[in-house]
C-alpha cells in the first residue's frame, strides 16, 4: 500500500513516462542496471516498474548517503527495501558481489548502478568492474539496461529540492556475458547498450 | 465567486455533450467504413482527440460544479503541467535550478492565491513587476553570468505564458458585469468553446481546401484557406452564442474574430518554440501523447486580450 502511493507519487514528481517493457522478464530474478545521475534514479527505476516485479526488486544503493540518518535509512530500507552497499569497508564477508548474488539466489531482482557514483552532467561515466563480477556470479541471470534520461535536471548532484520536470526511462533489451568474454569487452557493450538509448 | 448552473449553462453543457456524441458516432462510423491504412490512421487520430475531448469536458464541468475554487484549482493544475513541459524543452542551465523552484512552488501559487482572493491589483502585476524583478536576482545570486539574458529571459517567458496568460480564463470568475450577475461561467465557457472550435476548423478546412501555407517553415500544415475558414466559422459560432454573453450579437461576432485570430497566433508561436527545441509537441518530448501546451496554446495569447476587452468595456 505505502510502497504503491510511493510509487505514483515518485513518478508524478519526475514526470515520468516509461517505454520498453518494465513488466517483462517476471518470471526469475534478473539485474537491472542503469546510468547514475541523480538521487532519484533508484526511486524512478523502482516506481516504474510493475507491481509485482516491484515486490521483489531491490535497488542497490551506498550506506554512506542511505544509511546516513535516521529518515534516510528508514525510506531506504522500509519503503524501497533497499539493499545498502558500504563503500569504504569492503571485506571478504560483507563483499558486495557476494551479498548481491545472494540476494539473487533467493529470488529478488536488482537496480544497480555500474558506474558506482553519479555523473554530473548527461554524460555516462565509465563503468567499475562490478557489473563484470556480478555477471560472473550469476551465470543465467539476465542484465537489462535502464536509461534514465532528465533526472539530472529534476534533482541535479548538489541540490536537494527537486524541480519536477519530465523525465523518460527506457527498458532496453537483456544481456549477459558471453562464455569467456573479457572484463572490458563485456563492460564496454554494457556501456554501449545504454549509450544506445540515449536521445540524440 | 459569482456562479450558478442556471438553465443556461445546462443548455450549453447538453448541446456540448450532444456535439461530442455526434463526433464520436461519427468516427465509430468511419473507423467501420474507412479501411485504407491512412483512412486507419486518421480515424485512430481522430478517436483519440475525441476522447481528450471528452475528458476536458468532463473536467470543465465539473470544476464549475465547484461554484469557482474548483475553476481555479483546475486552472493552476494546468498551468502547473503546461510549465513543467515548457521548462523540459528549454535548455535551462544547471545554475537555474534554485530560480526554477521559486517559479513553479512559490509564484505559480500565489499568482492563484491572489485569483482566489480577488485581488485584482495584484493578479494583474505580481508575475510582470515581482516575479520578473525576482528572477533575474535569483540568477544573479547562483553565481554564473553564462548566457544571462537567455536564461533570464527563458523563465520569465514561461512563467508569463503557463501562468500568467493562462490565470486569466479563470479570472473571467472575478469580473462584475451589470445585468450579467452570477453568469460568469457562461463567459468562460463561450471564451474557451470559440476558441477550440476556431482550432479545429482551421483543422477540417485545412484538410478540405487548403493549399497554401502561411507560416510554411513554422507549421506546414495552417493554410491560408484553414486560417480564413476557421476564424469565420468559429466568430459565427460565437455571434450566434450572443445571448449567453453580455454581448450584442454584432459585438459577439467582432469578439469572436479577435480570440480566434489571436488562438491562431497562440497556437504559431508555440508551434515555433517546438520547431526551435526540435520536437514536435509538448508532451512527446520525452516520448507519450500530446501534452497540456498543446492543447491550451491557442487559448494563451486570447485569454488576458479577452479578459480585458470584457473588462474594459463592459465593466
Amino acid at each position: 500500500m505505502i510502497a504503491t502511493i510511493a510509487a505514483a507519487a515518485i513518478r508524478f514528481l519526475c514526470g515520468a513516462r516509461a517505454h520498453g517493457h518494465p513488466d517483462a522478464h517476471c518470471s526469475r530474478p534478473v539485474v537491472y542496471f542503469a546510468n547514475h545521475t541523480s538521487h532519484l534514479d533508484f526511486p524512478l527505476v523502482w516506481a516504474a516498474l510493475d507491481p509485482r516485479i516491484r515486490a521483489v526488486t531491490r535497488p542497490v544503493a551506498a550506506a554512506d548517503y542511505w544509511g546516513r540518518s535516521r529518515s534516510r535509512r528508514i525510506l531506504a530500507l522500509g519503503v524501497f527495501n533497499a539493499i545498502l552497499i558500504d563503500r569504504g569497508h569492503v571485506s571478504r564477508r560483507n563483499h558486495p558481489v557476494k551479498l548481491l548474488a545472494d540476494a539473487v539466489a533467493h529470488g529478488q531482482s536488482l537496480i544497480v548502478f555500474p558506474e558506482g557514483t553519479r555523473s554530473s552532467d548527461a554524460r555516462i561515466r565509465p563503468f567499475k568492474s562490478g557489473l563484470f563480477y556480478l555477471t560472473k556470479a550469476l551465470p543465467d541471470t539476465l542484465f537489462i539496461p535502464v536509461y534514465i534520461d532528465n533526472l539530472n535536471r529534476i534533482l541535479p548532484k548538489g541540490e536537494f529540492i527537486p524541480v519536477p520536470m519530465m523525465s523518460s526511462i527506457t527498458f532496453g533489451l537483456p544481456m549477459e556475458a558471453h562464455a569467456g568474454e573479457h572484463r572490458n569487452a563485456f563492460l564496454a557493450r554494457a556501456l554501449n547498450a545504454l549509450e544506445a538509448m540515449a536521445p540524440l | 465567486m459569482n456562479i450558478l448552473l442556471d438553465n443556461e449553462m445546462k443548455w450549453l453543457a447538453g448541446a456540448v455533450i450532444v456535439f461530442l456524441a455526434l463526433s464520436s458516432i461519427t468516427a465509430f462510423i468511419l473507423k467501420k467504413t474507412l479501411k485504407s491504412d491512412e483512412g486507419l490512421a486518421l480515424t485512430a487520430n481522430l478517436t483519440s482527440r475525441i476522447r481528450a475531448w471528452w475528458l476536458m469536458v468532463a473536467i470543465f464541468f465539473a470544476a464549475l460544479l465547484t461554484r469557482g475554487v474548483g475553476t481555479i484549482i483546475l486552472f493552476a493544475v494546468t498551468s502547473f503541467l503546461a510549465f513543467r513541459e515548457y521548462v523540459t524543452i528549454t535548455p535551462t542551465h544547471r545554475r537555474d535550478h534554485r530560480a526554477l523552484f521559486w517559479a513553479f512552488f512559490v509564484i505559480l501559487p500565489v499568482q492563484y492565491y491572489f485569483l482566489y482572493i480577488h485581488w485584482y491589483g495584484m493578479f494583474s502585476i505580481f508575475i510582470p513587476v515581482y516575479a520578473f524583478i525576482f528572477i533575474p536576482i535569483r540568477l544573479v545570486l547562483s553565481g554564473s553570468y553564462e548566457r544571462f539574458l537567455e536564461r533570464t529571459a527563458a523563465i520569465q517567458w514561461g512563467l508569463m505564458v503557463c501562468v500568467y496568460f493562462v490565470s486569466h480564463v479563470p479570472a473571467l470568475l472575478m469580473l462584475d458585469i451589470k445585468g450579467y450577475e452570477n453568469r460568469n461561467a457562461s463567459l468562460l465557457f463561450f471564451l474557451v468553446l470559440v476558441v477550440e472550435i476556431g482550432d479545429v476548423f482551421q483543422y477540417v478546412w485545412g484538410k478540405l481546401c487548403g493549399k497554401r501555407p502561411i507560416a510554411p517553415s513554422i507549421s506546414p500544415n495552417k493554410t491560408v484557406a484553414g486560417f480564413v475558414g476557421g476564424v469565420l466559422t468559429a466568430s459565427l459560432v460565437g455571434a450566434a452564442l450572443w445571448k449567453v454573453t453580455p454581448f450584442t450579437p454584432l459585438q459577439a461576432l467582432a469578439v469572436s474574430l479577435l480570440i480566434t485570430v489571436l488562438g491562431f497566433f497562440g497556437g504559431l508561436t508555440m508551434s515555433a518554440i517546438k520547431r526551435d527545441r526540435g520536437v514536435k509537441d509538448y508532451g512527446t518530448a520525452l516520448g507519450g501523447h500530446g501534452g497540456v501546451m498543446d492543447r491550451i496554446d491557442s487559448l494563451c495569447f486570447a485569454a488576458p486580450v479577452f479578459f480585458h476587452v470584457v473588462r474594459y468595456f463592459f465593466t
